[in-house]
């Protein structure tokens, strides 16, 4: 079963297009990392995914129905800099955020909901910092705090917007992690990812995006020199044996 | 019960509901938009009268309402249009604080209302203007609206309590898990337009907007707890109020003026001292501020 198909999506930014003509489908428990240059849409194709920028036509179904009415079983971590955090809250209110659908309107967050909260941050090993202010957290920190607030979520399919990005390695690891737990769970995740050397140790499947898609796929199908050519134009040359040096290393 | 009394309870009314309606703009980063309103709600407060030929408080609040969000509503619609905001800001409100201008003059002659009153504000005189009901005086108008104001306010940020915590530091995923993210914004444009309007009679278009903003402004220097800014934003403005009547007794000076003036020390005294940012405690402190998170993680 598809967990997630886009169809012929297209959006514009000041009457320019910034993605043309999206489709594609994503297999249940799959994982996939989109990838493309600078500039490509990867970001901006998963918030109009998530409907949080206005498209232009194209339909998302996320298993078979319409994304307003799958709202509990989406999962999103948004970029880290894309939030205040100097705002005045702790890393556990953070994370139940991510039980809103369940505590309801109203309503104050049961002891089960933060027993739950608790324990998706002990999962990415931030138990000690439950009430540290988030401005106090390290870059990697407030990152794990995004991922628990993630998995309080407990969604089907996850959406990552560059959740690598600035993060220390330890961090990094518990990420991965995390992402391994997800699929062996039969959850799936798409990743907007960059560093091009890990994608054969994290992905099973690629979307090679610029503005449209070059292609989906099997990651050992579709990440090949010939298609990352055509998604980066000329810039690929300093990666000429990337893709093959990363199947090789760890 | 005495003059004083009515006057100090009227400025610490003002001071809690501005207080605790203005840290939720401050911390959404909005400080501009009670700028906005507290003008635009000179047009709701003349159209009003112009429908009810009379200026009392119900429908005052009302109208104050509708113009507050056709505010926040005309600036989001020219910003989407690819307007700056803070020029569809300033396009917003001085239109619709010149179109109040215009129509006041033409009321000019009915009723005590004057754009200086409507700037400036006077709280000197709230106490004669009473609430009068068969007869019997229950105490200045302003009073009661600030009091209703205020009880709105709070049964209202505490039903949306979450809504509004999350919408705040992460509209997107609020937006995405479902919180309904625009219903809130118009619902803090439509408390921070009462909370204008019930002022007004008191402190004034320019002067309420110090209340709104500072109070906020100042806890933001002093805690990191929301809730606590919350509280302690009130417990400023309040301080503020009776801070500000003091000094106008003892100089003999605007009573309003002189609670604006307050917020501001203590906006300085927090900018200087607070526990957090405070100036003085980083230069105690040498330049570790920074060192010292890094150590602790």
């Amino acid at each position: 079963m598809n967990a997630l198909t886009v169809s012929n999506m297209s959006v514009s930014y000041d009457k320019q297009l910034a993605l043309e003509n999206v489709s594609f489908s994503v297999p249940e428990g799959s994982m996939t990392g989109i990838i493309g240059p600078n500039g490509a849409g990867k970001s901006t194709l998963i918030k109009s995914i998530l409907q949080l920028l206005p498209t232009v036509s194209g339909t998302v179904e996320v298993f078979k129905k319409p994304l307003r009415s799958q709202r509990k079983i989406i999962g999103y971590v948004p970029q880290r800099s894309e939030v205040d955090w100097d705002f005045p809250t702790n890393a556990l209110d953070v994370v139940l955020m991510g039980r809103y659908n369940h505590i309801g309107m109203f309503k104050r967050a049961s002891k089960k909901e933060v027993t739950w909260a608790k324990h998706c941050l002990q999962r990415v090993g931030m138990q000690d910092y439950a009430s540290r202010q988030i401005s106090q957290l390290s870059g990697g920190q407030q990152q794990r705090v995004f991922l628990a607030r993630a998995m309080a979520q407990d969604a089907k399919i996850y959406f990552m917007d560059e959740p690598f990005a600035g993060v220390d390695a330890s961090t990094e690891k518990a990420i991965i992690q995390l992402m391994k737990e997800w699929k062996n769970e039969g959850k799936t995740v798409l990743v907007v990812h960059h560093d091009l050397q890990t994608v054969n140790d994290y992905f099973d499947h690629v979307l090679l995006l610029n503005k449209t898609p070059i292609a989906y796929g099997e990651t050992n199908r579709v990440f090949t020199l010939a298609n990352l050519e055509e998604a980066y134009g000329g810039k690929i040359a300093f990666l000429q044996q990337g893709p093959k040096a990363a199947k090789g290393s760890t | 019960m005495s003059y004083t009394f009515w006057i100090l309870l009227t400025g610490c009314l003002v001071g809690l509901t501005c207080g605790i309606t203005g840290a939720l703009l401050v911390l959404r980063k909005m400080a501009m938009i009670a700028d906005a309103i507290s003008h635009t709600v000179l047009l709701g407060i003349v159209g009003a009268f112009f429908v009810t030929q009379s200026l009392s408080g119900i429908p005052m609040l009302i109208g104050a309402g509708i113009v507050g969000i056709l505010t926040a509503v005309f600036v989001e619609m020219l910003h989407s249009s690819g307007v700056q905001s803070d020029a569809a800001i300033g396009i917003v409100f001085t239109s619709l604080f010149a179109l109040g201008v215009v129509l006041i003059s033409f009321i000019g002659d009915q009723v005590h209302l004057d754009v200086q009153h409507a700037l400036m504000g006077e709280i000197a005189f709230v106490p004669w203007n009473t609430l009068t009901i068969n007869g019997v005086s229950y105490g200045p108008t302003a009073v009661w609206m600030l009091g209703a104001v205020l009880a709105v306010n709070l049964i209202l940020i505490t039903l949306f309590y979450k809504e509004i915590k999350m919408s705040t530091f992460d509209p997107q995923f609020a937006t995405l898990i479902g919180v309904p993210v625009m219903i809130i914004h118009y619902l803090l444009m439509t408390m921070v337009s009462l909370s204008t309007v019930a002022s007004f009679d008191s402190v004034g278009a320019i002067l309420v907007v110090a209340m709104l903003i500072v109070p906020g402004a100042t806890a933001y220097l002093l805690t990191d707890r929301f809730f606590v800014l919350l509280i302690l934003s009130g417990v400023i403005g309040i301080l503020s109020a009776a801070l500000g009547y003091g000094f106008a007794i003892q100089w003999n000076v605007s009573i309003a003026g002189s609670m604006a003036v307050a917020t501001g020390v203590f906006f300085i005294a927090a900018f200087l001292f607070g526990p957090k940012q405070g100036v003085v405690i980083k230069k105690i402190r040498g330049t570790t501020g920074k060192k010292t998170v890094q150590s602790s993680t």
